[in-house]
């Protein structure tokens, strides 16, 4: 869907990006991680030319962007800002409606799909004629979300969309984000210093460092083939969390004792990781969970100590670490 | 003073057309020169914005001519554009340009960078980006800026009256002149009230929210359109000459009152400051002017003095006033200032003034020399027993006999000088004087008989007999009412006279006031 080849930008006699190349299948969201300077935001600005590359091509659905007028193919990608970049003065409505207005859409086709995508976005109709200024930080995070999404546009652009919210917003965002159904079928690529941020959202990550790309895989292997010893020591400090959430209870079943009883308590599913896995223990003695096993239709129940020993039997019997 | 004092009221309901006239040609030119400077400023601060390298370029000039005194522009745009509306809509502009220019680029350059970007990667072409974003949203920043404007080009459109460009300055310089304090107020109070509900109303657009700010700016230029259209040309010529007379002039029976009344002069007249005068009728912008019989500038324009056969303009004396108590506290003021007296008579006062006002020599120059010639002049002694304030009024003749008394006291006697000179007209200048802030200044009879005494028509008629009966009626009722003293003549006559280019003269055949009068009514 996108392709990156060789894409080299120097600013002064600094090498914001230094010869990248990557691919991004369609459906696919793929993070840019990294720390600040490293060069992730000019490789993303460089997919809808709002930073014109120095060499390299960039093909999405197999057109070179250089070839396309850049207005126009602005318009046909969605782009997400980090400070959500909603225009002061435009209502909610209004904001939304500016890429439909561009391509000049008639009034009624653009007013059912905003109403369509603010009832997806559990945003209120009340807020239609609200002005930005009005609205917390996560009602305008998805505003801009729902402005990037309006045209139904193929590929999506994200700048650290969620960098300027607090915590609890953001983790409620993420999970919004995951469960939308629009993004499901979107090519993505997401641009985060938040590890945590692109192991919970991104099917692939590419680390970048020093305008280059150290490593690009799937978490998993990131976290478990770590490339060399700056991937490491990037994941190194989160390293247990980020275990926890990309190994799937799916992947220790295995592991998990078998003890037949069947508590009549709420399931967890199996392809959840460990992580929700133990956040659903409430914590007092001799407490099970049920895991559900969606392929086998079975259910396990087991306790905190059960699950941890599966775990570390897990661990053991992986290659290396 | 007046039998019955005039109060402002009456005043402003006697002149009720004039004033309305004056106001709406006010909030014209405000208007007009407004409206042309947003159209070239504005344009001009976008542009700025794209080319960073030359904003600091354009901000600076226009910052310089924000700098230039008002007058001295007004005097710029005369060989250029002539006298009238035109320079002074030029000069009101180039005064408004620069809060326009500078509030439009500190706008748009202080638009959020996140939104420019998000305008731009909504696919949004440059000209959306402006239109649609950078323009509304520094809209409140331009506002103000215009709103500076305005309140700017109301105070300097009083100055129009200098070049004949109408609005309240008519009042308030005329008022100056004939020490007519109704006459200010009726201009300034006007002028005043006018800026403040200018700020006001566009304080309350600036304020407007987003969504109201799109409709008000739409309407703005219809305002601004409309408004500027009460502006009527006022040169719009009449006769076949032009006549340019000082606030002054237009207000005294021996002037303006005078050629109507016992003449019957029906000339296109438009009101203009003096120090622009003589230049308007040298560029053929006037044909007729008000001056004095010593006048300097005759010879320097080339200019005939009309005979005056009819006799309105009677002579009166130039004699130096000084206050009674100074001459109590400075014993030996008198006799030095009295060895200038009969001196000067009417030709070495129009030689002395055309060094200054042609030759362009300085008056100190022409004070010296003059003293030298006639062994008066004596070097400073550098004396310190207490200060002689000497004042004068904005004119060349003023200037030359300020510095001749200036260098007569300091060599003559122990005193020191000050002097504070060019104080703008009879009012200013015989107000600093009772209000005891200069102790001497050279008069002229007439003035203290029609702009100070405000004599009554009938004892102005009674006293034209001769010049000697005019000075001993000033000199009683100054002495009287202001404790002010009338020292001995000087010698020259100061009479008002009217004026045209000699060639202009010579082709019409004109020679007198009545064969001009002859010249106009002819068909």
């Amino acid at each position: 869907m996108i392709k990156v080849e060789r894409l080299v930008k120097t600013f002064g006699t600094t090498k914001a990006v230094n010869d990248i190349s990557f691919e991004v299948n369609a459906g696919e969201t793929l993070a840019l991680l990294g720390t600040s300077g490293c060069g992730k935001t000019t490789t993303l600005k460089m997919l809808n030319r709002l930073i014109e590359p120095d060499s390299g091509t960039i093909s999405i659905n197999g057109k070179n962007v250089m070839e396309q007028e850049p207005e126009a193919l602005r318009r046909s990608i969605g782009y997400v800002l980090q400070n959500n970049g909603l225009f002061p003065h435009y209502t909610v409505a209004e904001n939304i409606a500016i890429v439909p207005n561009l391509l000049k859409w008639d009034k009624a086709k653009t007013d059912k799909r905003i109403k369509e995508l603010l009832d997806k976005l559990h945003l209120f109709k009340d807020y239609f004629n609200a002005y930005p200024g009005e609205l917390s930080g996560g009602q305008q995070q998805r505003i801009g979300l729902a402005r990037a999404l309006i045209a139904d546009p193929p590929v999506l652009l994200m700048d650290e969309p969620f960098g300027a919210l607090d915590n609890v917003t953001r983790t409620k965002i993420h999970h919004e984000f995951k469960e939308l159904d629009e993004l499901k079928r979107k090519t993505i690529i997401i641009v985060t210093h938040d590890v945590q941020e692109a192991f919970e959202l991104a099917d692939r990550i590419a680390l970048m460092d020093k305008g280059r790309i150290v490593q690009i895989g799937t978490p998993a292997e990131l976290l478990f083939y770590p490339a060399n010893d700056f991937v490491k020591d990037f994941l190194k400090e989160q390293h247990l969390q980020l275990e926890l959430k990309t190994i799937k209870l799916t992947d220790i079943w295995q592991y998990l004792p078998d003890t037949g009883k069947k508590i009549n308590t709420s399931q967890v599913p199996a392809s959840a990781g460990i992580w929700d896995a133990l956040d659903s223990y409430k914590f007092y003695p001799r407490e099970n969970i049920n895991i559900l096993n969606q392929q086998s239709k079975e259910v396990r129940s087991v306790t905190f100590s059960q699950l941890m020993s599966a775990y570390s039997h897990y661990k053991n019997h992986q290659p290396h670490e | 003073m007046n039998e019955h004092q005039q109060t402002l009221w009456e005043f402003m309901q006697q002149q009720s057309d004039k004033l309305l006239v004056q106001t709406m040609q006010h909030i014209g030119l405000t208007f007009i020169s407004l409206f042309i400077a947003v159209l070239i400023g504005l344009p001009l601060g976008i542009y700025i914005t794209r080319k960073k390298q030359l904003s600091g370029l354009v901000l600076g000039i226009a910052g310089v001519l924000q700098t230039i005194p008002s007058i001295a522009l007004l005097g710029f745009m005369i060989p250029l554009l002539g006298i009238g509306a035109k320079p002074a809509i030029v000069a009101l502009l180039l005064y408004a340009l620069l809060p326009i220019i500078r509030n439009t680029y500190t706008g748009i350059t202080g638009v959020d960078a996140t939104v420019k970007e998000a305008a731009v990667a909504m696919g949004m072409n440059k000209w959306q980006v402006l239109f649609k974003v950078e323009l509304p949203l520094a809209m409140p920043v331009i506002l103000a800026g215009i709103r500076t404007a305005t309140v700017i080009n109301v105070g300097v459109a009083t100055l129009a009256s200098y070049i004949a460009a109408g609005g309240l300055g008519e009042f308030i310089f005329g008022g100056i002149s004939l020490n007519n304090t109704n006459m200010i107020l009726a201009g300034a109070i006007p002028a005043a009230l006018l800026a403040v509900l200018f700020d006001f109303l566009l304080s309350l657009v600036q304020n407007l929210n987003f969504k109201k700010v799109k409709g008000a700016v739409k309407v703005a230029p219809v305002v601004l359109l409309v408004l500027s259209c009460l502006y009527f040309i006022p040169s719009a010529y009449g006769s076949k000459l032009t006549a340019g007379f000082t606030p002054e002039f237009m207000g005294r029976q021996d002037g303006n009152l005078g050629l109507i009344s016992k003449y019957g002069l029906k000339i296109h007249t438009i009101v203009i400051n003096d120090a622009v005068m003589y230049k308007a009728a040298q560029e053929k912008e006037l044909d007729v002017i008000s001056g004095y019989s010593t006048d300097g500038r005759l010879k320097a324009y080339d200019l005939l003095v009309l005979g005056d056969d009819k006799k309105i303009f009677p002579p009166y004396y130039a004699a130096p006033i000084v206050r009674e108590d100074a001459l109590r506290k400075f014993p030996e003021l008198e006799q030095t200032l009295n060895k200038l007296s009969g001196l000067i008579n009417d030709s070495v006062m129009t030689e002395l003034n055309y060094r200054t006002d042609y030759l362009h020599q300085t008056p100190e120059r022409v004070a010296k020399d003059f003293l030298e010639a006639k062994k008066l002049y004596k070097p400073d002694r550098g004396g310190n027993e207490g200060v002689v304030r000497i004042g004068s009024k904005i004119f060349g003749e003023q200037y030359i006999l300020a510095s001749m008394y200036t260098m007569l006291i300091k060599g003559y006697t122990n005193y020191n000088v000050a002097t504070k000179t060019g104080l703008g007209g009879t009012k200013i200048v015989f107000d600093a004087m009772t209000n005891d802030q200069i102790d001497v200044y050279p008069e002229y009879t007439g003035t203290g008989l029609l702009a100070i005494l405000q004599a009554a028509p009938q004892t102005v008629t009674r006293l034209q007999v001769s010049k000697d009966s005019t000075y001993n009626y000033v000199q009683r009722e100054f002495k009287k009412r202001y404790k002010i003293k009338w020292l001995k003549p000087i010698g020259f006559n100061n009479a008002y006279a009217l004026m045209m280019r000699q060639a202009q003269a010579k082709q019409l055949g004109v020679k007198t006031i009545s064969d001009l009068k002859r010249y106009l009514d002819s068909k």
